[in-house]
């Protein structure tokens, strides 16, 4: 039962003879970045509301009288240095360097750490001087927005450590590439995100 | 100290949390707990469990996927129902003084309960499903982009839902309406559990529909069939696509604003307080943003099955497909800039509401100009009226009527009269109904014998129609009357005896809707049993036009032995007038991916996490989080997800099928 006696050349194809494989994990960068822009809405909200509620102080605390410029700008060099770092992770990465790629990870992850060592000082800080999340919707819209962004960094430096331990046991297959693909992403999304923070709340709030 | 030990270990979760002074909520819970133990005794009975953990649960497979999200909608739709019977037969009867025979606290839990079971448990699974059994097939795909993502979503959507079946016998559920508007949802004024369950439960179902929204759009960008540009693309898979990208722009919306309602109720953070600078019309605002993006998510992939069906049973091409998608692309934009006509009582001002009216009354002319190419489609065509093309008649019919009283309801001075009453209430269950239900029956009764290969009975799939429609427009009509008369919704009793009978009248088309619902369950009963006789060897029953129709049915676990190529529209129809022959030799091994219960486990800890933090017990919460952390690390470790199915038992599946249609000549 071979089709019927049009010319082979002419006869339309209407499938494919072999296997049509789509590589694997060929939609992971589509897919994550689709994950990253929903989660982008998400501080998106969080931005709306702190616009809505940002100057609502509730005769407590204002901006001015609470934060430190010069701590936030050494945490924000913190969240680029990592951000760099990784780059050169990446960098590593595709010349196929394990050892190197596994440092440049494990700094990037220390300077990530040292931005949420300084993060959680500066909210101890605030709370022991009353500005609690609880004092005003000001107060709540900011540690909301903040502390949102440094539960990513937490999630991402948990991430990190998992993708460390794959590399060192499977070396840097390419699952393994695909996957610090991801992490590099949504590392650098944060930094997206916290130069806003910087900018809109820190920057704008002492200009308030 | 067994007191403080008692609360550590059970939190605010006592005896007293048993609502055994229902009588209605006591009798129902025997019912629903005898039943169960009916079905787990009968899977036990006849051994099953191993056959449903393997070849189900822990399925990848799309098609699986997809009837275990319609198998969800059903069971919820028949609580979800539950609920609406109650209100009808309570307000008919709670006048003259007589309360009827519901109490305050628990009517108000059962409209909240109905809307929310209805569009989140109910449509959503639905549609999803539909989607989800659709879509790879009609691009020529073996599965989805993600296929354990897939299983996961599935499963956190059932973990909702088992969440709000909880509420019903383990505390209470929300006693707010269905969108829980603060200060009323705040702490201080609904202290108990209520509001926590709708948090939670929307919460655990919420990141299901968004990763299965990602899930979708990869799938339809990245896997189509070689050929299939984006112009060739059948409508349903348009009408997908668009839905799933509204879906992944708006559901972050409702996870953050409800994130901000836990902190309100449990840091006590004064996002949407009265005091401390707090701003109530901003949770409003904030819930419409994500919620009419969300009806447009439920209503346009119906309209793609409309357009299937149209074309399909007219047996023509689909009139108009280009001013199709393009309508279908302008009224995704469109949707995320309407919210503010849900509230155009709020007080913004001439200009701003002005401005939502209009681009409100503006979405019906992209809706308009597909009810037209519809009818262009119809028209000169040869209309064969079987069931889903019933359905689609009478979407055609009640959906226009929906429409004209929504454009009505745009109208900013018309709707400061209407707001809240009952006319809304009778509008948007004409859309919700009238559109979507419809249009699901279209699509169950359409692609049916493609999941099961036999044809529903039409016979009491005519006797579910005609129960539904009539049935439909008795119980909706009274209201746009006593919306008109002003009457206001969600109220338990009435004052004037005048407004009587038109309650009476809504609840007679309920019970006729109840009818149609047990035929629909007999319908499917009585196919099963028929099977034989509405068989459909031939997998393609109703002379189809697209991809999904040229597999067998039911189709094998990898859809297509070779990958289609596509050269037009209606890929299938082009096939079969160029006078294709299926390729019977050749057949190679074919890539898949493995089943896993992780998704299983991981919804498990999620429902487990979400009923700690309803009751307080936080050691309970602090270890289901951690075991969900641990579940999907290790999940990462399993780098081995993939298989393939022998060349061999590829032949056999498809000589099989050579013999089946050989049998028919």
């Amino acid at each position: 039962m071979v089709s019927t006696a049009t010319t082979a050349g002419t006869e339309p194809v209407f499938h494919l003879e072999e296997e049509h494989a789509h590589a694997e994990g060929g939609s992971t960068m589509l897919g994550f970045w689709l994950y990253l822009m929903s989660d982008c809405l998400i501080f998106a909200m969080l931005f709306a509301a702190y616009g809505v509620l940002g100057g609502n102080y509730a005769a407590g605390p204002a901006p001015k009288d609470l934060f430190d410029l010069n701590l936030v700008a050494l945490n924000t060099a913190m969240l680029l240095f990592s951000s760099i770092t990784y780059g050169f992770a990446m960098l590593t990465m595709d010349k196929g360097r394990v050892a190197a790629t596994q440092g440049w990870l494990a700094v990037t992850g220390l300077f990530g750490l040292a931005f949420l060592s300084i993060e959680l000082y500066e909210f101890a800080h605030l709370i022991h001087e009353g500005a609690t999340p609880q004092r005003s919707a000001f107060l709540s819209s900011y540690f909301t927005l903040v502390g949102t962004h440094g539960l990513h960094v937490t999630f991402g430096i948990v991430w990190l450590v998992t993708l460390m331990v794959q590399v060192a046991r499977f070396g840097l297959i390419e699952a393994n590439r695909r996957r610090l693909m991801c992490l590099s992403m949504f590392w650098h999304f944060l930094d997206v995100i916290w130069i806003g923070v910087f900018t809109f709340v820190y920057l704008m709030g002492m200009l308030r | 100290m067994p007191d403080t030990l008692t609360k550590f270990i059970f939190g605010r979760l006592t005896w007293d949390s048993l609502p055994l002074h229902e009588p209605i909520v006591v009798a129902t819970f025997v019912a629903v707990a005898l039943g169960g133990i009916a079905l787990l005794g009968v899977i036990t009975y006849f051994k099953l469990w191993g056959y449903l953990w393997r070849e189900w649960f822990t399925s990848v497979d799309h098609k699986k996927i997809g009837i275990m999200y319609m198998v969800l909608g059903l069971v919820m739709l028949l609580r979800g129902f539950s609920d609406a019977i109650m209100m009808r037969l309570q307000q008919a009867i709670a006048f003259n003084g007589s309360e009827g025979y519901l109490n305050s606290h628990h009517y108000d839990q059962i409209f909240t309960a109905h809307g929310v079971i209805m569009i989140f448990f109910v449509a959503m699974p639905f549609v999803t499903g539909l989607m989800n059994f659709v879509v790879p097939l009609q691009i020529g795909a073996r599965d989805v982009s993600f296929p354990f993502l897939n299983n996961f979503s599935f499963w956190m959507t059932v973990g909702g839902a088992v969440l709000v079946m909880a509420s019903l016998f383990v505390g209470e559920f929300a006693r707010t309406g269905w969108l829980a508007y603060p200060p009323l949802s705040g702490i201080g004024y609904s202290p108990d559990v209520g509001v926590d369950y709708y948090i939670w439960a929307l919460q655990v179902a919420g990141v299901g529909t968004t990763l299965s929204g990602i899930n979708l759009i990869c799938t339809i960008i990245k896997m189509r069939a070689p050929g299939m540009t984006m112009m060739r693309m059948p409508v349903f898979t348009w009408t997908s696509l668009c839905t799933n990208v509204l879906i992944v722009a708006s559901f972050p919306v409702l996870t953050a604003v409800l994130a901000l309602l836990t902190l309100d109720r449990y840091v006590g953070t004064n996002f949407f307080t009265n005091d401390f600078g707090g701003n109530p019309m901003m949770y409003v605002n904030l819930i419409w943003i994500w919620g009419h993006p969300e009806v447009y998510i439920l209503i346009l992939p119906l309209f793609g099955v409309f357009s299937e069906v149209t074309s399909t049973f007219s047996g023509k091409r689909l009139f108009g497909y280009t001013s199709m998608v393009y309508a279908t692309v302008v009224i995704t934009i469109l949707s995320y800039l309407v919210w503010l006509h849900h509230f155009f009582t709020m007080g913004s001002g001439a200009s701003v509401n002005s401005f939502f009216g209009i681009t409100t009354m503006i979405i019906s002319i992209p809706t308009g100009a597909k009810m037209f190419n519809w009818l262009f489609t119809m028209y000169r065509g040869r209309i064969r009226f079987e069931l889903p093309m019933m359905w689609t008649m009478a979407f055609m019919l009640t959906f226009t009527v929906g429409g004209m009283t929504g454009v009505l309801l745009a109208v900013p001075p018309a709707d400061f009269v209407l707001h809240n009453s009952l006319f809304l209430i009778a509008h948007f269950h004409n859309v919700i109904i009238g559109g979507v239900l419809f249009g699901l029956f279209a699509g169950i009764a359409y692609w049916w014998p493609k999941a099961f290969g036999f044809k529903l009975d039409p016979f009491w799939g005519k006797v579910s129609f005609w129960c539904w429609v009539v049935g439909f427009w008795f119980a909706f009509m009274p209201l746009y009357i006593l919306g008109l008369m002003g009457v206001t919704r969600r109220m338990r009793v009435f004052d004037d005896p005048s407004l009587q009978i038109w309650f009476v009248i809504a609840a007679f088309g309920a019970v006729l809707i109840a009818f149609g619902i047990a035929a629909f369950l007999i319908q499917i009963y009585v196919s099963i049993r028929r099977r034989k006789a509405l068989t459909d060897p031939t997998g393609d029953p109703w002379d189809g036009r697209t991809l999904e129709w040229s597999t067998s049915s039911p189709p094998p676990a990898y859809n297509f032995a070779f990958t289609p190529v596509v050269r037009d529209n209606d890929a299938w129809w082009d096939m079969k007038k160029a006078g294709y022959n299926r390729p019977l030799s050749g057949f190679k091994p074919i890539h898949m991916p493995s089943n896993t219960g992780t998704g299983v486990i991981l919804a498990a800890f999620s429902v487990a996490l979400g009923f700690a933090m309803i009751w307080y017990i936080w050691w309970l919460a602090a270890l289901s989080f951690a075991c969900l952390i641990a579940t999907a690390i290790g999940h990462t470790f399993n780098y081995h997800r993939d298989f393939h199915i022998p060349a061999a038992e590829v032949t056999q599946t498809e000589e099989a099928r050579t013999t089946l249609l050989a049998a028919q000549g």
